[in-house]
């Protein structure tokens, strides 16, 4: 064999490898594009569904009139109504708690263990089944009142939502106001909870509020910790010790049902409350991306 | 010299009351740090606390029975336990793949005018709720798998040896895979996004010494990027399957909801979250304590799969810090 002759077959093997490994490159780019395609299309149809199903229930019966008895033509009114008190509590609860631990995390904890572990613990419960937390709600609540369920038991479920988002967005965005703020502001002579509550709560506002802005979006739609706390309820309620109506929950009973102008309303009622939880998500992004920018 | 030194050590009243403040102010922030611990051990304990009774009765049987009876009161509970470990591996198995790709496209091949919008679109999947998931599985999704999945599946994967009973079931479009399916577009804007984050933690100048060795935008995804974040990108697959387990409402609409063994997949069956949700509300006494007890269960699987999940995650971002 001739020299000639290896340099051609070392070529070829070079390039037969050259070849395969840009053909292993085209497959997996056009793979991940195709995954990317995969979750923009079930976005699309999911989204699609519920404005396609939905539209037709939308007026503004919808909003004045309270959940009818099958067959007969109603509106979500004491549904939206009760989410709106439940989430409204919820967030009332579960804010000045969060905002509190998450402040402790970020301005007293400092390296200690205990700060670490809350932490840990928290960002579990983050990602913790909602249903699960229904169920303590249940047993420390609901069960304890005599088993009555009742609005105030599902606003409680939802703080338990709350809370750990709260936390979570309160202990990073103190951690990112520059310490030379503390240090000025100790410097004059001010006490530390002055300093915390005057300067530092005011640099990290803008992240704490988009935090309770995602929170309220993510009760907004659950549907599970609410089942067996607050219940149903056909009629409008006020009353925080009975069981109160609740968007999801109505769309859950609804969905299920025979009646077709039930299913409307459920469809309905599944387009507001995607509506309204995108509107929500995109504000707290809106505000992210103008906080990043300004600080930049 | 002397009423200097009485000044200094005789505090001021003001500086004595802003010190009171303080430490109050700093007792009422760490009770409610505090706070977060008790929410957590109460919910396990609480949990456990009601499902006493049926322990008392089962026992260890109870975990390891499918015999699910509330007529006859009798309750084992490995039925639920089953599905719910099968849909979120169902989930698992169809999101991490197209996860991983849709953090690839995200990070090295969408031109970057398209990243941003591409990215949020996905994490608006996130966002919607998740009983809408279950209700767009039922109108939707269960009419296609009826008319087109499971003949499919009955003829192509039917009949292969092994894994064929899996793929053979009536076409009633409801059941673990069609959950198992609906679970995985729930789970991948949470997955591909921790993805792509870590992905994006990769110095540009290791990539790039790679690229200047000729080395393919693959090949600087697969020998860079991954083993750089390996323990993170196992940690996101994690946090996942954390969400898989416990999803209540979406599966709740499709998995069928019949406390039955079958091996097949097209077959309806149940998991702990979609049983409680069907059932909690009007169940009494020992079905009631048995489902907060399944409860429990659930709370410890989601726990460790949760607490290893964090674990990961944190590994690369101690990495991160010590640079």
């Amino acid at each position: 064999m001739s020299a000639t002759q290896t340099v051609a077959t070392s070529n070829r093997v070079a390039e037969r490898l050259y070849r395969k490994r840009r053909i292993v490159n085209r497959i997996a780019i056009i793979l991940s594009c195709a995954a990317a395609i995969f979750g923009l299309f079930f976005l699309a149809w999911i989204l699609w569904t519920t404005i396609s199903k939905g539209i037709g229930g939308i007026s503004l019966a919808l909003f004045t009139e309270n959940t009818p008895p099958p067959m007969q033509s109603g509106g979500l009114a004491n549904a939206f109504f009760g989410s709106a008190v439940m989430c409204a509590l919820a967030i009332l609860i579960g804010t000045p708690l969060g905002i509190a631990a998450g402040t402790w995390l970020a301005e007293y904890a400092g390296a200690r263990k205990i700060g670490t572990v809350i932490r840990f613990v928290n960002d579990i419960l983050l990602s913790a089944p909602s249903i699960v937390l229904g169920l303590f709600v249940y047993t420390v609540v609901v069960a304890q009142m005599g088993g009555g369920f009742s609005a105030l038991a599902g606003a409680i479920a939802l703080a338990f939502i709350v809370l750990p988002v709260i936390v979570r967005t309160t202990d990073e965005m103190l951690r990112l106001v520059p310490a030379q703020m503390r240090e000025a502001a100790l410097s004059l002579g001010v006490p530390q909870w002055k300093v915390i509550v005057q300067v530092l709560y005011r640099g990290a506002s803008a992240g704490i509020v988009t935090g309770i802005i995602l929170a309220l979006a993510r009760i907004s739609g659950e549907t599970a910790p609410l089942l067996f706390t607050s219940f149903g309820n056909q009629y409008w309620s006020t009353d925080l010790t009975r069981p109160m109506s609740s968007v999801p929950v109505v769309m859950n009973q609804f969905t299920a049902s025979p009646y077709e102008s039930w299913q409307t309303l459920a469809w309905a009622g599944a387009l507001v409350l995607t509506f309204f939880v995108l509107v929500l998500s995109m504000i707290a992004r809106a505000i992210l991306l103008r906080n990043k920018t300004s600080n930049d | 010299m002397t009423t200097i030194a009485a000044r200094g050590s005789v505090p001021q009243p003001e500086s004595r009351r802003d010190e009171l403040q303080d430490k109050g102010f700093s007792y009422v922030l760490a009770f409610t740090a505090f706070f977060v611990l008790i929410a957590l051990a109460g919910a396990a304990l609480s949990m456990l606390w009601g499902g006493r009774e049926v322990l008392a009765q089962e026992g260890w049987r109870f975990f390891f029975s499918a015999e699910w009876n509330p007529v006859e009161n009798r309750y084992g509970a490995l039925v639920p336990i089953f599905g719910t470990l099968v849909t979120a591996v169902i989930a698992m198995i169809i999101a991490v793949p197209v996860s991983f790709g849709i953090a690839l496209y995200l990070t090295e091949v969408a031109p970057s005018w398209l990243r941003t919008p591409v990215g949020s679109a996905i994490e608006l999947l996130a966002g919607i709720p998740s009983i809408i998931y279950g209700m767009w599985g039922l109108f939707v999704l269960v009419p296609v798998m009826t008319e087109y999945g499971t003949p499919w599946l009955n003829d192509h994967l039917g009949t292969l040896p092994v894994i064929g009973p899996m793929f053979q079931g009536p076409p009633i479009g409801i059941g673990m895979l069609t959950a198992g399916f609906v679970l995985a577009i729930m789970v991948i804007p949470f997955v591909s996004s921790v993805m792509r984050d870590v992905f994006l933690t990769v110095p540009t100048r290791l990539k790039e010494s790679a690229y200047a060795l000729g080395a393919t935008k693959w090949e600087v995804v697969w020998d860079i990027v991954l083993p750089y974040t390996k323990s993170a990108v196992v940690g996101g697959i994690f946090l996942g399957l954390g969400r898989a387990l416990g999803e209540t409402m979406a599966v709740a609409y499709v998995v069928g909801n019949t406390v039955r063994f079958s091996v097949s997949l097209l077959e309806p069956g149940t998991t702990i979250a979609a049983l409680i949700a069907n059932d909690f509300a009007e169940a009494t006494d020992t079905y009631r304590s048995a489902l907060l007890l399944l409860g429990f269960v659930l709370f410890i699987v989601t726990f460790f799969v949760l607490s290893i999940a964090r674990l990961m995650l944190m590994r690369l971002s101690r990495r991160e810090g010590l640079k």
